[in-house]
């Protein structure tokens, strides 16, 4: 795969533009899209810098196609991938359902923005729900959730590797604001960083003539017994979950001792870590933790961390999408669970550090 | 002599006696299908596996095994996904279509065919063919038109013929109120460019459809275009008739509305 820089290179770009490059580095060979706001620049910068590496682009008819003919470009044997938002990710939730029952390796990223419906183009994290459990299935997929302009480089890279190694369908679950502002990056070759690219084969297409060198590869996801698909499904979960301690990931920080644990995914995160700083500073004992994968969870992890907690807070600019991901993952433990819910609009670090102060002295106060 | 023969030829002994060549199943299947999943399961009398027939000996004939990816959708196309001795995918209804023009854009040496009934090319998946068409997507699409919705037991398709009576439209088709049939083909010739193909076929003319079929594919290796073919097909189950009235139907009926021939030639001026 040609390198995309000669050395580690500074930048100061937009979102979408890293995840162009990050595209690029990860050895992506061709893009299927369709335009839809706060993800568009990632077409742009890759319909420019495509043909430079000799890689691909096909704009669909809509998200359905861009979608299917992604999957048909993965069948192919190639890296590909597709990007979409809002009602698009809607669309996209069938060819990934697809995906998840044919085991193809195909990568979106998603870059969230106001819902439900049309919205607004700008920002939220309201498909989080979307993005793990969109379809008629059961969530077989990985997702990413990205809070800066190097993890949209890291990530993308790390999220087509994860689609190869495991076959399952790949998303990187970023926002607008994530994709339009401008912030410092590194952009890097892989194998400079001891990155390994997976190697990709072909589903279709294989050298031989099926039935006479080889038999043919026949790929289905329709069956008639229920108990076959039962099995399949099952089959699946199992196999999901021995994956998750190799795929799952999480931050934490300042844990010990906390009398509050701040929960937040994605942009939101960086909001509530800073928080967590400038309370610590004034020596209020509180900690956070980030779930980096939403699929697979961290639920372990999350469970160890606030076992001795008698609190946590939920911060996210949804309804509640993060939240009963957390109520469903400390299930049984005697935390008490608040949330801060901001739909359609962001966290700053000062409000996030009140919401915890407040409650803190709300609950002495009670003692 | 057997007397279970799927195919036979007639010749004059030397002794004036007329004798029958026997062909046993096998040797009358063409080598593209796959032995394994036979006998298929379309119904009796389903006109699916005359244009699966013709669509083999077409591969067959042009020699293109190795290199053809098959693709299926939902109805009863989806039963043929494991019909081949070729690569095959079946995907969601509607969607065959960009799938095998994505597949087609990431390997342009593979033959890429997308396979579907009525309702997945005009309807669920229009979009997606009038699209593939207007871009001059290198692929071959072959639509069954069976005038119904089959495999969900037979409601109005965008190909019902007018007065005709479906699970939807249980006393006949009416056009003021859903529209006249769909002229895919026609529609193809329409928006087709230059180097595409577009014709309509019929299980009632096997010769022709093999013609037919194949030049759908030599199309796509001579990389000109788009190609698409129709092919008027049989559902005696949905239609609810008999060997005879099912023969009627596609010959007589369905091609009073439906025109049998070629629409659009890759060499036609556009």
């Amino acid at each position: 795969m040609a390198r995309i820089v000669d050395d580690d290179q500074r930048m100061f770009m937009t979102g979408n533009e890293v995840l162009a490059w990050a595209a690029l580095a990860a050895g992506a060979e061709i893009m299927y899209g369709y335009p839809i706001t706060p993800q568009n620049e990632i077409m742009h910068y890759w319909t420019r810098l495509a043909p430079r590496f000799e890689r691909g682009f096909l704009q669909t008819e809509d998200e359905l196609s861009a979608g299917f003919t992604t999957l048909g470009g993965v069948m192919a044997g190639k890296r590909a991938f597709s990007a979409t938002s809002g009602p698009g990710d809607i669309l996209m939730q069938e060819p990934i359902c697809m995906a998840e029952m044919m085991r193809i390796p195909a990568v979106w990223i998603i870059q969230q923005r106001g819902a439900p419906s049309t919205a607004t183009v700008i920002y939220g994290q309201q498909e989080t729900r979307l993005a793990c459990f969109g379809g008629n299935g059961e969530g077989h997929r990985v997702v990413y959730s990205t809070s800066s302009h190097q993890e949209l480089f890291d990530y993308l890279i790390k999220a087509f590797n994860t689609a190869w190694s495991y076959r399952f369908p790949t998303i990187l679950l970023g926002d607008g604001y994530q994709g339009k502002m401008r912030e410092a990056v590194t952009l890097y070759n892989p194998e400079d960083h001891g990155v390994k690219l997976v190697p990709t084969e072909p589903f279709v297409g294989r050298p031989g003539v099926p039935g006479v060198d080889r038999a043919p590869a026949h790929y289905r996801n329709t069956f008639n017994i229920e108990e076959e698909i039962y099995e399949i499904v099952h089959a699946r979960e199992e196999e999901f979950e021995a994956l998750t301690p190799q795929i799952v990931e999480f931050e934490s920080g300042y844990l010990d001792e906390a009398e509050m644990i701040l929960i937040g995914h994605g942009i939101v995160s960086r909001a509530i870590k800073e928080a967590v700083k400038l309370l610590q500073n004034k020596g209020v004992k509180v900690g956070y933790f980030r779930p980096v994968t939403l699929r697979p969870f961290p639920v372990e992890e999350l469970r160890k961390a606030v076992e001795k907690v008698p609190a946590v807070m939920v911060f996210e600019s949804a309804l509640g999408q993060l939240l009963s991901m957390v109520k469903e993952a400390v299930g049984g433990l005697p935390v008490k669970i608040e949330a801060f819910l901001r739909p359609g609009v962001g966290i700053c670090t000062d409000e996030a550090a009140e919401q915890v102060q407040e409650y803190l002295r709300k609950s002495s106060m009670v003692h | 002599m057997e007397n279970k023969t799927s195919g036979s030829a007639t010749s004059e002994s030397k002794t004036g006696f007329t004798t029958r060549t026997v062909v046993t199943p096998n040797e009358a299947m063409p080598k593209v299908w796959r032995r394994e999943t036979k006998p298929h399961r379309f119904c009796p009398g389903c006109g699916h596996p005359i244009i699966l027939k013709a669509l083999a000996q077409a591969v067959e004939e042009l020699d293109i095994q190795g290199r053809t990816v098959f693709g299926c959708d939902i109805g009863c196309s989806l039963l043929a996904w494991d019909f081949f001795n070729l690569d095959s995918i079946q995907t969601h209804h509607g969607r065959t279509t960009p799938v095998i023009a994505g597949l087609k854009r990431a390997r342009p040496d593979l033959i890429g065919v997308a396979y579907m009934g009525d309702g997945g090319g005009y309807a669920i998946g229009s979009q997606h063919l009038l699209n593939a068409a207007m871009r001059n997507d290198r692929v071959t699409v072959i639509l069954c038109n069976n005038t119904v919705y089959a495999m969900t037991g037979g409601q109005m398709a965008p190909t019902t013929l007018p007065t005709q009576k479906t699970e939807t439209t249980p006393y006949g088709r009416d056009p003021a109120m859903t529209g006249e049939p769909t002229l895919g083909p026609e529609l193809m010739a329409a928006i087709g460019r230059k180097g595409a193909y577009a014709a309509r076929g019929t299980v009632a003319n096997y010769r022709q459809l093999v013609k037919f079929t194949k030049k759908a594919l030599e199309n796509q290796l001579a990389d000109r275009g788009f190609s698409f073919l129709e092919v008027l097909s049989t559902c005696p189950t949905n239609w609810r008739t008999t060997p005879r009235q099912t023969w009627d139907f596609v010959e007589d009926d369905m091609t009073r509305v439906y025109k049998v021939g070629e629409f659009l030639k890759p060499e036609d001026e556009k």
